[in-house]
């Protein structure tokens, strides 16, 4: 193991590593935190952020625009959170259940459509990425600097999406109306409001940011797509959420925590410690477990959660 | 997780209800190939052409034939396992993990205790894979039980740690030292191979083992375990009110179904690879899941899925080799099945009391 690698800007270089591979997380845990909080467990979010992933990078290679691959990205996680919204709304069907079929179905979807597009090519087709854009002054402070202000424009978006969304659910009249759908939807529903609606509403918010953490892999960090390109980041997200106890900001400390263990886990690579690959490749699953028992014990679930609407039904 | 507290056992069968759910199986299964071909209509395939040579593909020939029964051992004894849980309501989606370790485990035994005569020898191996499935499930059984850890999660987890876990094997420790680094295991012993049902073909014991254990089912759900392990599912307040751990229970039945699964993957090694490789328990813990919704959990409903599911894993591949058609077609079709399966009693207007 090269101990000498270890110096001052490799470690800031490796906590910059963490908030750019913390990026999908945090944009599917916040979206899903909203849904959550409207009392509705997404369990397709692997399927919805693979698809987003799709959407991006064809809408980016056929366009050549990087931004319309972000649109395409977040059109497709709201079609499928639509779908969720069907199945666990309107058709009222176990949400567990539904959510593994949005996911094999996503991830399906996304790799039929990637050949029916590509075909079988020795090479994979590529896209040029969103360029790193360090912000002028701010990126020049030390060690803050690196970490935070000398990335792409989407890991700007989802630093700044923390604040606003814990705006958006705790001082808007919105917010507080998703916040009650999760607690008393009855008392809602008394209050004039549509349970239904709200719902709906919160699962266009969780695709659509679930779609866009999709994204963040072919159009910001990788460049191309591959079948299951996620690996997972869904029902990580999903850990995230409950480990931040339906919060924003407790979002980001956790999307952090798992940025942190695959950054360690590809500079351990790189080090050449003598611990095969595969083995370190489990790293961020392993993590998964344990935080995720560690926090469920005292997580309040939102007491409506899972538990579909009928008026009347008691 | 569902706020409905009525707890209903299925006793004698209800003909009515039997006719209802095929039909009901049948309009989803054939609404999703419709949807699939529509998807290659759009993209500018042949959907015809396609499903003419997944159909040649699963039943064009005899050796077509069992190949269809060969793919779908695995997934009956999978949907078993998963049928076993969710009627728990225990959301264990860790069959491929549970496969993985099922088959590290029963080849371990294989290759170290290899001076054992085979008829001690390959029964070992199936309780080791067995013994190995149950107990990687019952680390999220424990864990659901015990710490509220959600099982969906959880299970998810630890098919990726399995994954890697086997890749760490095949490329390490277990490699074949006369392999030409090849990532797979040395070949077990030829006497160890599962008799073969018909000559030629890969048809093995295994198939058998399956349906045997479709038998187990049924009678399980006719034992007190099986009516405590529905109870428990049906409420968990009635059960406790009853006075049944429902910690236990959990326990217990995650650790039957991981069994199941690991059973699967000693099928695998033992019927048909006689060695461990990479990605031999690819996409087969999703298959599982559907083909057990389609059969609506029942142990004769899933050998009809099974068969379904065996045809299109098979048919899918033909297609791909002959027809250029992605095999990815049956991923979707697998997704569309589970979703309108679930929401059939909405779709098509056939409303009952909800299970």
């Amino acid at each position: 193991m090269n101990v000498e690698l270890i110096t001052f800007p490799f470690i800031v270089g490796l906590l910059a590593a963490a908030v750019r591979l913390a990026v999908p997380i945090l944009f599917a845990a916040l979206g899903e935190t909203f849904t959550e909080r409207a009392g509705i467990l997404n369990l397709g979010l692997e399927g919805i952020m693979l698809m987003g992933a799709l959407g991006g990078f064809v809408g980016a290679y056929a366009t050549g625009s990087l931004w319309l691959g972000v649109a395409l990205a977040m059109l497709c996680g709201i079609v499928m959170g639509l779908l969720m919204g069907f199945m666990s709304i309107t058709a009222k069907v176990n949400q567990v259940v539904a959510g593994l079929g949005i996911t094999i179905l996503g991830s399906g979807l996304s790799t039929l459509l990637f050949r029916l597009f590509f075909g079988l090519r020795s090479t994979p087709p590529t896209i040029t990425m969103f360029p790193v854009q360090p912000i002028p002054g701010l990126s020049q402070i030390p060690v803050l600097g690196e970490m935070v202000f000398s990335h792409n424009i989407l890991v700007y978006l989802a630093l700044i999406l923390v604040p606003v969304a814990w705006v958006v659910l705790y001082r808007t009249r919105f917010g507080l109306a998703l916040r009650a759908v999760g607690e008393r939807p009855d008392a809602v529903d008394t209050r004039g409001l549509s349970v239904d609606r709200l719902r709906y509403i919160s699962l266009i918010i969780g695709g659509a940011l679930a779609g866009l953490g999709g994204a963040v892999l072919p159009l910001a960090s990788l460049g191309i797509f591959w079948t299951q390109i996620t690996a997972g980041r869904g029902f990580i997200a999903i850990a995230v959420v409950v480990f931040a106890r339906w919060d924003p900001v407790r979002a980001l400390w956790g999307a952090l925590l798992f940025g942190s263990a695959m950054a360690l886990q590809l500079s351990l690579q790189t080090l050449k410690m003598p611990i095969p690959s595969e083995l370190l490749l489990m790293l961020p699953y392993i993590i998964t477990i344990i935080v995720l028992v560690g926090v469920s014990r005292r997580a309040e679930f939102p007491a409506a959660y899972a538990v579909p609407y009928s008026r009347g039904e008691k | 997780m569902t706020a409905r507290e009525q707890v209903t056992l299925r006793r004698s069968i209800d003909w009515g209800a039997l006719g209802r759910s095929a039909y009901q199986a049948a309009l989803s299964v054939t609404l999703s190939l419709l949807i699939g071909a529509l998807l290659l209509l759009i993209s500018g395939q042949n959907p015809v052409l396609a499903f003419r040579s997944l159909w040649d593909g699963a039943f064009g020939s005899v050796n077509r034939f069992t190949e269809t029964l060969v793919q779908a051992t695995p997934l009956l004894l999978i949907a078993i396992s998963v049928s076993l849980s969710f009627r728990c309501q225990i959301w264990n989606i860790g069959a491929e993990g549970q496969v993985i370790l099922g088959g590290i485990a029963s080849i371990w035994v294989a290759l170290t205790f290899s001076e054992l005569p085979p008829a001690i020898l390959l029964p070992l191996t199936f309780i080791g894979g067995a013994l190995a499935g149950g107990m990687w499930s019952l680390i999220a059984g424990l864990l659901k039980a015990y710490a509220q850890a959600n099982e969906v999660i959880t299970t998810s987890m630890l098919n990726y740690i399995a994954v890697y876990l086997l890749a760490f094997l095949v490329h390490g420790p277990m490699m074949d030292p006369a392999g030409f680094n090849f990532p797979q295991s040395p070949l077990i012993a030829r006497s160890l191979e599962l008799p073969r049902l018909v000559a030629g073909t890969r048809l093995n014991v295994a198939f058998l083992i399956a349906l045997l254990l479709v038998g187990a089912a049924l009678l399980y759900w006719r034992t007190t375990l099986g009516q405590r392990t529905e109870i428990v599912g049906a409420s968990r307040r009635v059960a406790r009110q009853i006075g049944f751990s429902v910690p236990a229970t959990i326990a217990l039945v995650s650790m039957l179904t991981g069994a199941l699964a690991g059973i699967a993957g000693w099928g695998e090694m033992f019927g048909l690879h006689f060695r461990l490789i990479e990605e031999f328990a690819r996409g087969m813990g999703s298959l599982g899941i559907v083909v057990a919704l389609l059969g609506e959990l029942h142990p004769l409903g899933m050998v009809v899925s099974a068969f379904l599911f065996g045809a299109l894993v098979v048919g899918g591949n033909a297609m791909e080799r002959n027809a250029g058609v992605p095999f990815a077609l049956v991923d979707v079709i697998q997704g569309c099945v589970i979703l309108l399966i679930l929401a059939r009693g909405y779709i098509f207007k056939f409303r009952r009391g909800a299970r």
